[in-house]
Formats: structure tokens, C-alpha cells, sequence
């Protein structure tokens, strides 16, 4: 077999390979360096101080609840944008990339502006005694924004490629509607309903522009951790803020690990 | 057929019920969370009337946030362009050891806070960074510059061209490339002449997604700019300003130009979708 037939080879990879480690690897090294100079003692220190600790919780745990409602909704917007014809359709089908397409500094301030309590929204929530803005839930709403488009759109082109025959099949063997989805359909669908969580996640939890907006920032309560490290970048403190950095990534990457295993056992499963 | 039984179409219109009611849930949710951020940005931003408005676009800072912007992206954008392309090409025309980890590599800025992005820049160039010193020595300024918003701006954006190309042209395979080698083309004609039409669709595709996110990147460039008016404020952070100097009509009215640009983003992407969407294949698994 005659490997390499097209040229370019070393141009190409020689470029690609030198912009990413300009781009990529060496600032990400500086940032291991830099946090790695405080030693694992300074680290554990610095994420246990009750502040980072409070804001650690409020990222990943707001992230997780927003990336299982983006979960539960975004199948609920696949499945209807597939399955189902009315109009508008192809007005809400293009409608869903928008968290993609608009800044986060203006969804923010958009989202503030419908969730503070004289707002759209925030009006009608606080006879109730619900408060979104500038509370833990308001971190999460804007969360669910940024997040949303990822579980659509990568459980539409596997709802679309799903062959009809499977469920009329089940159908025709007594399944009732509820069972074909739950016991045949779901495990079909669930290794993408995994990647879309794990990317949502992702996108959350390092989530700022259109969070910072909304959450009011009170430190141990509605304070995010990328704001922590904007906070401790202003008064110079580089060494805590990379040290903060680098947990934040070690953390979604076992996240997104965890997440991958899951999907390798979730397509065994359902190949089964 | 035979006549239906009243018990299956007691059966039929439930399952019409079911049906209406899955549709009215799912367009209330996109109602809810897309839709209304979206109209208050611009209800917002006419609260005050049109004059406040047209004061806030054609203030001085704002005309040159719009620069600036323009600026960034109008660098960020080409370079990112040919690294997707070259990226594509390498990863897609040659096997080659370690093909995953460059992959998982090329993705990585998407995992990446925009916060840390910054940030990593900061160590690296700023005063107390790596090359702090000898940037200073020769009096180079790339934190709380313009370099600095370039460099962040290329980092969160470098995957979206990469991303729309290898999907693509793994499935379209080198069959005619290889055909136009044999025939004698050189690199930068099969390049030219096969490759490039084959893709023109997908690569303006990817262009426009990473157009969107240069020109909107807030926090990736918020941590490098230093927010200097008129000299290192892109549009997102000159709509930051504004909202925290409580100038809520001036922030909105700013951020409609940017909501705008978003929709034009949105509309142009569904028309590529729709007109040309078996060329933009291999949309699978697509997130960003």
C-alpha cells in the first residue's frame, strides 16, 4: 500500500504542530509551572480556604444540574424537532444555536435584565418568593443558556439516522409507546445524551461572561470560580490564581473522563 | 382497513394529545430561554428612545470598541483559518503516530475556562510572566494590549475551522486527490482545484462559528485587556463597562450590535445548511 501519496505532509503537520505549541502547550505549561510552585501543600491550602471551597461547589455543582436539565430538555427539543412537523419548525430548529451564536456579556446582561426582580421574568417569580438574580439560581439559569445547544445537536443527527423498524418491531411485539422508548429507544440514544451532558458540563462549569452578570457575585454564596481567579489575578496574586486554574481543569477532566467510561459502558450496553 | 374500533381511536387521539402537549413543552422551553433573552436585549436597548440609542453606538469609545473587535478577528480569524485546513490535511490525508492525542489536543481550547485561557497568557507575557522581563527590558507590551486580545482570542477559537473540516474530509476520502497526482497536479494545485471546492462550504461554515466567537469572546479577553476606554475594549467588555457604570440603555444598546451580529451568524449558518447541506456532511457529533 502506497502511504503518502499526497504531498504537504511535513508542512502541514509541521505547521499544525508548531502553532499548537505556541498556542496551546507552552502557556499551559507555564500555568502547570506556576502552580506547581506553590507545592501540593500551598495547593491544598489554597482550595481548602473556605472562599475557593464555597466557590469550587457553586461551579461544579451548578454545572451538573445544568447539564442534567439540558439533558432532560434537549431530548425532549431533539425529539420534537425530528420526529414531529409544525410550523415554525425550521425558525426553532435554527433558533437553538443562539447561545452558540451571541456573546456571553450580552446574554448576561439579557438574562439579568429578565431575572432581576422588576424584570419579565423576576416580576411574575417573586410574589411566589422565588429571587433568580443575583442568587445560586440565577448561576444556574445562565448555565442552562450556554449549555443548551450541545444536547440537541448531537442527539438530532442520531434520532434522525434511528431506523423506524426497531420501534414498530417493538411495537408489533406488544410494547407499549412508553416501554419502546424506555427499553428500546433510550439505550440507542444514550451514548450521545452522554457526549451532549459531558460537553454542556464542560461549557458550564468554565462558564463566566454570562454568568458573572446575573449571580451578584456575594463571595461564599453566589461567587463562580473563573471569578474567583479574575478576583485574585487583580491583586496580583498569580501563583494562587494558577493554582486555582489548574484544579479547575484537573477537575473536568476527571469529569469528562468519567463521563467517557460511562459512554464506552453505555454503548456496550446497548449494543448488547 | 377495517372500521376502527372506538378503543383505537381513543388511542389515536391520545396519542395526538401526547403529541401536542411534547410540542407545546418543548417550544415554551425555547420560548422561555432563548427567545425572551433575546427580545429584551433589544426592548432594552430601545427603552430610552432611538436617540439614546444612536448616542450609544456613535459614542467615540464605542467606534472604537467596534475597531477594535474588527481588529482582533480580522487576525484571529484568517490565522485560525489555515490552521484548520492544515490540521484537516495532516490529519486526514497522512496516518501518522499519535493521530489521537494531536486530535484531543486540537480540541482541548473547548475545555478550557475563558478565564484560564487569559490567564495562561498572563503567565506567560505579562509582568511577573516567563518572558515578563525581557518583554520589558525591550519594552514590548503584550498584556493589557492589543497582542494580548489577539493571542487569547486565537486560543478560544482555534478549533471551530479544524472541528467542521476532519469530520468532512475523512468521509470524503483522498480518492481525487490522489487521482490529480497521478495525473501530475502539484501540491498547491490539487490543493487548489480538488481539495478547496470540495470543502469551500464546510470551511465557511466553520469560518462564521469562529468569526461569532472571536468577535464575542468575553472572558478570555476581560482577563489580558486591562479595560483601557479606547485603546484595548472590545465590544463584549465595552457593554461590561457601560452595565457597571448603570448606563443600562448605553450596555443594551451596544450589545444589540452584537445580538444583531448574531442572528446575521445564525441566519447565514441555516442557509448554508439548508442550501448546501450534503456538502457540509458529517455533521455527527458536532459541539462546541
Amino acid at each position: 500500500m502506497a502511504r503518502r501519496v499526497l504531498p504537504g505532509f511535513g508542512l502541514s503537520l509541521g505547521f499544525v504542530l508548531t502553532w499548537l505549541g505556541l498556542i496551546v502547550l507552552l502557556p499551559l505549561a507555564a500555568l502547570a509551572l506556576k502552580a506547581s510552585g506553590i507545592g501540593f501543600g500551598g495547593l491544598w491550602t489554597m482550595v481548602t480556604t473556605p472562599a475557593v471551597l464555597a466557590a469550587l461547589k457553586l461551579s461544579f455543582g451548578a454545572a451538573v444540574l445544568s447539564a442534567v436539565i439540558n439533558a432532560i430538555a434537549g431530548l425532549l427539543v431533539a425529539w420534537v424537532l425530528v420526529r414531529y412537523s409544525f410550523p415554525g419548525r425550521r425558525f426553532f430548529d435554527a433558533l437553538v444555536d443562539l447561545p452558540f451564536a451571541l456573546p456571553t456579556a450580552v446574554a448576561g446582561i439579557a438574562l439579568t435584565a429578565l431575572y432581576a426582580p422588576k424584570g419579565w421574568i423576576g416580576a411574575l417569580l417573586a410574589p411566589l418568593g422565588i429571587k433568580v438574580a443575583f442568587t445560586p439560581l440565577g448561576v444556574l439559569i445562565a448555565m442552562v443558556f450556554v449549555g443548551f445547544p450541545f444536547v440537541v445537536r448531537t442527539l438530532q443527527p442520531v434520532l434522525e439516522s434511528l431506523d423506524r423498524d426497531i420501534e414498530e418491531a417493538a411495537t408489533s411485539l406488544g410494547a407499549s409507546r412508553w416501554q419502546t422508548f424506555t427499553r428500546v429507544l433510550f439505550p440507542l440514544l444514550l451514548p450521545a445524551l452522554l457526549t451532549g451532558f459531558a460537553l454542556a458540563l464542560a461549557r458550564a462549569v468554565g462558564e463566566y461572561g454570562s454568568v458573572i452578570f446575573i449571580a451578584g457575585n456575594i463571595p461564599m454564596k453566589s461567587e463562580i470560580l473563573p471569578l474567583v481567579i479574575v478576583k485574585q489575578l487583580e491583586q496580583f496574586k498569580y501563583a494562587d490564581a494558577a493554582a486555582v486554574g489548574i484544579v479547575m481543569l484537573a477537575l473536568s477532566f476527571l469529569l469528562l473522563l468519567a463521563i467517557s467510561l460511562l459512554q464506552r459502558w453505555s454503548r456496550r450496553w446497548a449494543e448488547r | 382497513m377495517e372500521a376502527a374500533l372506538p378503543l383505537q381511536r381513543s388511542r389515536f387521539t391520545a396519542r395526538r394529545l401526547v403529541h401536542a402537549l411534547l410540542i407545546l413543552a418543548a417550544l415554551a422551553f425555547l420560548a422561555v430561554f432563548l427567545l425572551l433573552p433575546l427580545a429584551a436585549v433589544f426592548v432594552e436597548a430601545l427603552r430610552k428612545g432611538l436617540g439614546t440609542y444612536v448616542a450609544a453606538v456613535v459614542h467615540p469609545e464605542a467606534i472604537a470598541a467596534i475597531k477594535l473587535t474588527l481588529l482582533v478577528a480580522a487576525i484571529a480569524v484568517p490565522l485560525n483559518t489555515v490552521f484548520g485546513v492544515a490540521a484537516a490535511w495532516a490529519m486526514t490525508r497522512f496516518d501518522f503516530r499519535g493521530k489521537a492525542v494531536l486530535g484531543a489536543i486540537i480540541d482541548l481550547p473547548f475545555s478550557v475556562s475563558p478565564v484560564v485561557s487569559g490567564l495562561i497568557y498572563v503567565l506567560l507575557f505579562g509582568a511577573q510572566g516567563w518572558f515578563g522581563p525581557w518583554l520589558q527590558e525591550h519594552d514590548i507590551k503584550l498584556i493589557f494590549a492589543v497582542p494580548g486580545l489577539v493571542l487569547a482570542t486565537i486560543f478560544v477559537t482555534l478549533p471551530f475551522v479544524a472541528r467542521e473540516l476532519i469530520p468532512l474530509m475523512q468521509s470524503q476520502g483522498s480518492d481525487e486527490e490522489e487521482a490529480a497526482r497521478v495525473l501530475g497536479a502539484s501540491g498547491w494545485q490539487i490543493f487548489f482545484r480538488v481539495t478547496l471546492p470540495n470543502i469551500r462550504w464546510a470551511l465557511l461554515y466553520g469560518v462564521l462559528l469562529c468569526n461569532a466567537r472571536a468577535m464575542g469572546e468575553f472572558g478570555a479577553v476581560s482577563v489580558v485587556s486591562g479595560h483601557i476606554r479606547g485603546l484595548t475594549n472590545t465590544l463584549p467588555l465595552h457593554v461590561e463597562i457601560l452595565y457597571n457604570d448603570y448606563n443600562y440603555a448605553g450596555a443594551f444598546a451596544v450589545a444589540s450590535l452584537l445580538a444583531f451580529l448574531a442572528l446575521v451568524t445564525l441566519g447565514l449558518k441555516t442557509f448554508l445548511e439548508w442550501r448546501y447541506g450534503t456538502e457540509l456532511a458529517a455533521r455527527a457529533g458536532r459541539g462546541h
